[in-house]
């Protein structure tokens, strides 16, 4: 019998071997596996980590399916909260949510609720079990704008409701964040993603993709020409945030926005396809959050030797545990403490080199954490030839400047309320990174429920 | 997909083409553009929107022949199609929001250099159309390359055609072409738009500054998702970056940093070489560059 304190161990590739590949690093619990985890699970009365939940999954509910090898009865108890358990089984910060609340980690490790999900999402997409959509549609047409997390999960719930619904994308791969932002490596595109979205087609949810809301058509031409009665924003985040340092317009300097849409939207990695990708040598990434340790992993996978270049330390770092964990296996070297000053450029506008400056905590900030401050002389070079800035981004101005009576607030997010997503346009409701600015995938489905339930609530007192 | 009605060559690797796409050609507007992509593994490639027909829904689009994927793009036919045409994307020319009292005491020259006549062609037809008479210089390295010359006569207030090498009509660049009705001929103009290749908006750039006359060019630097996401097609003006995507593609020429924007569009040169060498030797191309190692 294996330690219960402890979770069963999950397989994943050799960090030697997956630091040279694209496959997915983590295997997956199998059936067995699975089993003696949910094992674990002590099926409290009151279960905190429901709580933790975003969308609420019935995590005991499900784990004592696990238990008893109903997996196909398991899938149906996700299914309830979530649209995309095979995704959020992989990037949800478990450790900060479910996991977080569970009792077994108080004095050992808490049961892997995420794996476990995974698991049981695995096997649904292999085993082709279909969601349960509803009987009739209700006649009522609502579109949806973005097919990342919040967008899919919107339509998916609308969908089960019965509403036509129209999602409407403006790359030209569904998905959003889940195919251009999270490397293939941590979240498979056509086993994993292309898969699941699969699952809202079945629903009865339309697709269209290559549409610009705010220039292809607005929302205000979407409910008065195409006959939508509401409408969801789940844009997405926006436009790439750059430091302001010299130098950050040479050659070789990118947004990890960009770095990572040529290399897992446009698929640069593999040399089949078209679009360019500048592998680096020495790659310098600059920030700690989870787009960073993509972005670092992927540079690491193309061939370059990786620094994250991050102001705070190793405690302050936002991303998840699992990624940081993962990255440093693979060898991404952390230059914690450190903050960059300049970019040096060859004559042919080429990255030579970095200055950056030694840093240290001092007092707390208003995020709760230590304010990192320069140590004054502490500047040195590092060689780089590649400087990927990974530091957040801003809103797309694309539909809040093109939607008449769209509120945005000072930071020019679209401004709507947690419980419904309801913005100051009648019939207009929105979630996701539009609304909060970059954060998690779940948060954004989290947001995306609470926007159909708005939407209906709205279309059946109208 | 998007049908490709009609494809024509228009001169040496240059190329035309009407593509069925209602929702682009509902609101598209003079200064904007398209991002095309031709099949699963192509680029997102952006194209200047040379003319739109809303009633049939077409686009049509310009390009040239210079790398790997438009020599691809360029064998495609009348009835093949693209995997994917999404606009329109960017912001229309200022003019197009302008009070139109004001707009029509402006007198505006256009310069267009090369494949720069499309984006240029649809602009002066607006104009016309609002009743305003814009002058055009149209200028090519060759006689051969002159384009859209019928097309820019029947909108243009008056068209001066030049050629490089002197081969038609005019001799000199744009630039030339400026300086010769402006400083010679006497002209008077309220604002320039300059479009064509960045060395060519570089030097209008620097002349019409010394002669004082405001200039918006209008910049096609490498793009990714063309919306506003990745921030590739970031540039300096003034002292602010900007996106070429969301806040241009047009921008106050006075303000560009052009040597450093011809930079950035030398980025990929060496893959784009690659990429181009397999494509022109085929199944026998085994790293014969030199560069990159051969396929495995």
């Amino acid at each position: 019998m294996a330690d219960v304190l402890k979770k069963v161990p999950v397989r994943e590739q050799e960090p030697k071997v997956r630091a040279t590949n694209f496959e997915e690093v983590c295997l997956g619990y199998n059936q067995e596996e699975a089993m003696e985890e949910a094992s674990r699970c002590i099926n409290c009365k009151n279960a905190k980590c429901v709580s933790g939940c975003p969308v609420a999954i019935d995590i005991p509910g499900f784990i004592k399916e696990v238990k008893e090898g109903n997996i196909e009865e398991a899938y149906k108890v996700i299914g309830k909260a979530s649209a995309l358990p095979a995704i959020c089984g992989r990037v949800c910060p478990q450790e900060s949510q479910c996991e977080g609340k569970c009792i077994r980690g108080i004095k050992g490790e808490p049961v892997s609720i995420g794996k476990l999900e995974r698991f049981v999402a695995d096997y649904a997409l292999e085993h082709d079990i279909k969601p349960v959509g509803a009987e009739s549609t209700n006649g009522h047409k609502v579109a949806v704008i973005g097919s990342g997390p919040s967008g899919l999960t919107c339509a998916g719930d609308l969908a089960k409701m019965g509403y036509e619904v129209t999602v409407f994308e403006a790359l030209h791969e569904l998905g959003g964040v889940l195919v251009y932002g999270i490397p293939e490596f941590r979240l498979p595109k056509q086993k994993v993603v292309a898969k699941e979205i699969e699952k809202v087609k079945e629903l009865g949810v339309k697709f269209e993709t290559n549409v610009v809301i705010g220039k292809s058509t607005t929302i205000d031409q979407l409910i008065e020409e195409e006959g939508f009665e509401a409408v969801f924003i789940g844009s997405g985040a926006g436009l790439p945030m750059f430091m302001g340092i010299p130098g950050e317009n040479a050659n070789g300097v990118f947004s990890a926005n960009e770095y990572l849409t040529r290399s897992n939207l446009m698929k640069a990695f593999d040399e089949s396809y078209d679009t360019p990708i500048v592998g680096g040598k020495k790659v310098a990434v600059v920030g700690g959050g989870n787009v960073a340790m993509d972005a670092a992993r992927t540079a690491l996978r193309l061939g370059a030797e990786v620094h994250i270049v991050y102001r705070r330390s190793e405690a302050e770092l936002p991303a998840r545990v699992e990624e940081v964990h993962h990255a440093k296996e693979e060898g991404v070297i952390f230059d914690l403490l450190t903050n960059p000053k300049e970019i040096f450029v060859d004559d042919k506008g080429n990255v030579k080199g970095m200055k950056v400056i030694k840093m240290e905590l001092g007092e707390p900030d208003a995020s709760g954490r230590r304010r990192p401050v320069e140590v004054p002389g502490s500047e040195y070079e590092i060689e780089v030839d590649t400087v990927i800035m990974s530091l957040g981004t801003s809103p797309n101005p694309l539909i809040s400047s093109t939607t008449k009576g769209l509120e945005t607030n000072r930071w020019k997010c679209i401004v709507a309320d947690e419980e419904f997503g309801k913005t100051s346009k009648e019939g207009v409701y929105a979630g996701g990174d539009a609304v909060t600015g970059a954060a998690t995938v779940i948060l954004a489905m989290g947001a995306g429920k609470a926007g159909a339930h708005g939407i209906d609530e709205y279309l059946k007192n109208k | 997909m998007y049908k490709i009605l009609k494809a024509e060559k228009l001169a040496d690797k240059i190329i035309l083409m009407d593509v069925l796409a209602p929702r682009v050609a509902k609101h598209c507007q003079p200064g904007q553009f398209v991002i095309v992509k031709m099949d699963d593994k192509g680029e997102r490639i952006p194209l200047t929107i040379c003319d739109y027909d809303r009633e049939a829904g077409t686009i049509t689009i310009v390009f040239q022949e210079v790398g790997a994927s438009t020599t691809k793009m360029a064998d495609l036919k009348e009835g093949d199609a693209f995997r994917d045409f999404v606009g329109p994307l960017g912001c229309a020319s200022e003019f197009v929001n302008e009070d139109m009292e004001e707009l029509k005491k402006k007198k505006m020259l256009f310069v267009a250099g090369g494949v720069g006549a499309a984006p240029v062609y649809p602009q002066v037809k607006w104009l016309h159309e609002h009743g305003i008479d814009a002058d055009v210089i149209l200028g090519a390295k060759t006689k051969d390359m002159v384009i859209l010359e019928k097309e820019l006569e029947a909108v243009a207030g008056n068209l001066y055609v030049t050629t490089d090498d002197g081969s038609y009509c005019r001799f000199g660049m744009g630039s030339t072409g400026i300086e010769d009705l402006v400083t010679k001929e006497g002209k008077q103009y309220d604002v320039c738009v300059a479009i064509g290749p960045m060395i060519m908006m570089k030097f209008v750039c620097m002349l019409t500054k010394k002669l004082e006359l405001p200039t918006i060019v209008s910049m096609n630097p490498i793009m990714v998702d063309g919306t506003g996401m990745c921030g590739a097609c970031r540039l300096q003006v003034g002292d602010e970056i900007k996106f070429a995507c969301v806040d241009g593609p047009e921008f106050d020429g006075h303000l560009v940093d052009f040597d450093q924007a011809m930079k950035r569009s030398q980025m990929y040169k060496t893959e784009e070489g690659r990429a181009m060498l397999k494509l022109t030797e085929g199944d026998t191309h085994h790293g014969g560059c030199g560069n990159c190692g051969g396929d495995n």
